[in-house]
């Protein structure tokens, strides 16, 4: 399970994180939503020590995961895609893929996770010795979740999937996640301003506004409360 | 022979030999972004290393291979003990571009007090495995000795070694990854820290040939490699700072430039005209004669 308790971040003088606390069922999917700005990034890029916390905690099974160089968490089962298509333009898409497995040194499980992963998202496979800088948004997005996945991570974090894709690649992305989920038990926090999808595919949602949780609770719920959506959800 | 043909021969072992200079320049930067003017200060040390290992042992093979992983440890150590340190305290505000940039101003200084200290400031000869004098094909003599091809050959082998580790292994992947989008490498588990060290080392070594290499022809003293180092930045920056093969092309271009000033104007224009290169190419096409228009986002 991941516990996060009273989580606190700051930029600064900007409080980002303002002591949020909440938990993730492992095998669940968990959306956080809010407007820009609302700290979802930062409470992500705290949770993979991106940015250092000022207080509180946050626990996945035993790990402290506060205590760990980004550099370690994938080792401790948890992949972080930031925000932005985070590929590396630079390199192919294979040699992007293959850097998400680099740290698991000549397991031979490799290979069968590149298979899975390029089954996943076949695109990537028929563009292998491509540069990614060759890629269309959505293909970056692909590669980006695949070289996380190329990890074998029991957690996932997500940031912002749907940013500046069309609408049908939303859709595509986000039911790979939610089938890749429901087949393997990966546990994901997925942070989206697209509330709608997001919410479309999480068990549960937690709602920031200016670094605190406003609500909280099943998705089917939230996604429902019509002052919730005025308020903080702009649609 | 045409002049002209044996004057580029010429340029060919000097063009090698900045080359991997600028190869060494290019690791550094790649990794840390920091231009190391330190680099002419741990080329000399580790070939006076090399110097003192000859005089001991009368083994040139022996002082070439120590001279190399002298300067490997050497860079290394470096980036542990200075760099490391450094970026971790200078946070991200302006300092942090400059204070690493000064420090190995202030050890380039060092070292070659150092140097100074222990072998003194005058001129000495060093050895060489191979014959420096011209080597004669068909009664011809050439302007290229067993030493130059022992020169070419020995650049060539290190950046054939180079390209493969960076193109073919996890270690290469993850220096790369590392140097392209250090955010992204650490999120997919590469140390950072670690692989930096490694380009500082393998830097330094590649440095510490290069000083090997050139000082058959010229003479050692504390500071005769400073302009080996102008040289090799001029090669990196026409090579666009970013790629070893833009760092090595850069450096044989340069070889053979300034072979023919050599040859046409004088050796006394040797060293402006490399300022006057780098320069225009800073001016007029500061992503290098190499490099990729805007291939590369900052």
């Amino acid at each position: 399970m991941l516990r996060i308790d009273s989580l606190t971040t700051d930029h600064g003088q900007v409080r980002a994180v303002d002591h949020v606390s909440f938990d993730v069922e492992v095998g669940s999917c968990t959306a956080v939503i809010g407007a820009n700005g609302a700290g979802k990034s930062s409470l992500l890029r705290t949770l993979s020590g991106l940015v250092k916390s000022s207080s509180g905690s946050a626990h996945w099974g035993d790990v402290d995961l506060l205590k760990l160089p980004t550099s370690e968490v994938v080792r401790h089962g948890v992949a972080h895609v930031p925000e932005g298509r985070s590929v590396i333009a630079e390199l192919s898409v294979e040699e992007n893929l293959n850097l998400g497995a680099l740290w698991r040194g000549k397991d031979p499980d490799v290979t069968v996770t590149k298979s899975e992963v390029l089954d996943l998202f076949p695109r990537l496979g028929e563009r292998l010795k491509q540069g990614a800088d060759s890629l269309s948004g959505g293909e970056r997005q692909m590669l980006a979740i695949g070289r996380a996945l190329m990890a074998r991570p029991k957690l996932l974090l997500l940031d912002e999937p749907s940013l500046g894709l069309a609408p049908i690649v939303i859709e595509q992305i986000f039911h790979t996640i939610d089938t890749m989920r429901k087949a393997t038990g990966l546990t994901v926090v997925l942070v989206e301003q697209n509330a709608v999808s997001a919410l479309a595919i999480a068990n549960h949602a937690i709602v920031l506004a200016l670094g605190k949780i406003v609500a909280s609770g099943e998705a089917k719920a939230i996604a429902s409360d019509e002052s919730l959506r005025h308020a903080y959800l702009g649609y | 022979m045409s002049t002209l043909l044996s004057t580029l021969i010429t340029g060919l072992s000097l063009g090698a030999i900045y080359s991997l200079m600028a190869i060494a320049l290019i690791l550094v930067w790649r990794s840390t972004r920091v231009v190391n003017f330190a680099q002419a200060g741990q080329a000399v040390l580790s070939t006076y290393i090399g110097l003192e290992i000859h005089r001991m042992t009368g083994s040139y093979w022996l002082a070439i291979v120590l001279s190399i992983i002298f300067g490997g440890v050497l860079g290394g150590l470096i980036d542990l003990a200075l760099v490391r340190p450094l970026l971790r305290r200078a946070g991200s505000g302006p300092e942090a571009a400059v204070a690493p940039v000064i420090a190995t101003l202030g050890l380039l200084a060092v070292l070659q007090g150092v140097v100074g200290m222990f072998w003194g400031g005058e001129l000495i000869k060093f050895p060489s495995a191979f014959s420096t004098a011209g080597l004669s094909i068909g009664g011809s003599k050439i302007p290229f000795s067993a030493f130059d091809l022992f020169t070419v050959g020995a650049s060539l082998a290190v950046m054939l070694a180079f390209s493969f580790i960076f193109q073919r292994t996890g270690l290469g992947l993850s220096m790369r990854a590392a140097a392209f989008s250090p955010e992204v490498a650490q999120l997919a588990g590469v140390r950072t820290g670690r692989v930096r060290t490694i380009g500082w080392s393998f830097a330094g070594a590649a440095g510490g040939l290069a000083g090997v290499l050139i000082t058959p022809t010229t003479f050692l003293a504390p500071n005769s490699l400073d302009l080996l180092l102008v040289f090799g930045f001029t090669a990196a920056v026409v090579g666009g700072l970013e790629s070893m093969i833009g760092g090595a092309l850069g450096g044989l271009a340069l070889g053979f430039g300034l072979a023919l000033v050599l040859q046409y104007a004088g050796s006394s224009y040797t060293f402006m005209t490399a300022f006057v290169v780098l320069l225009a190419v800073l001016l007029l096409r500061p992503q290098g004669l190499i490099g990729k228009r805007g291939g590369r986002r900052v």
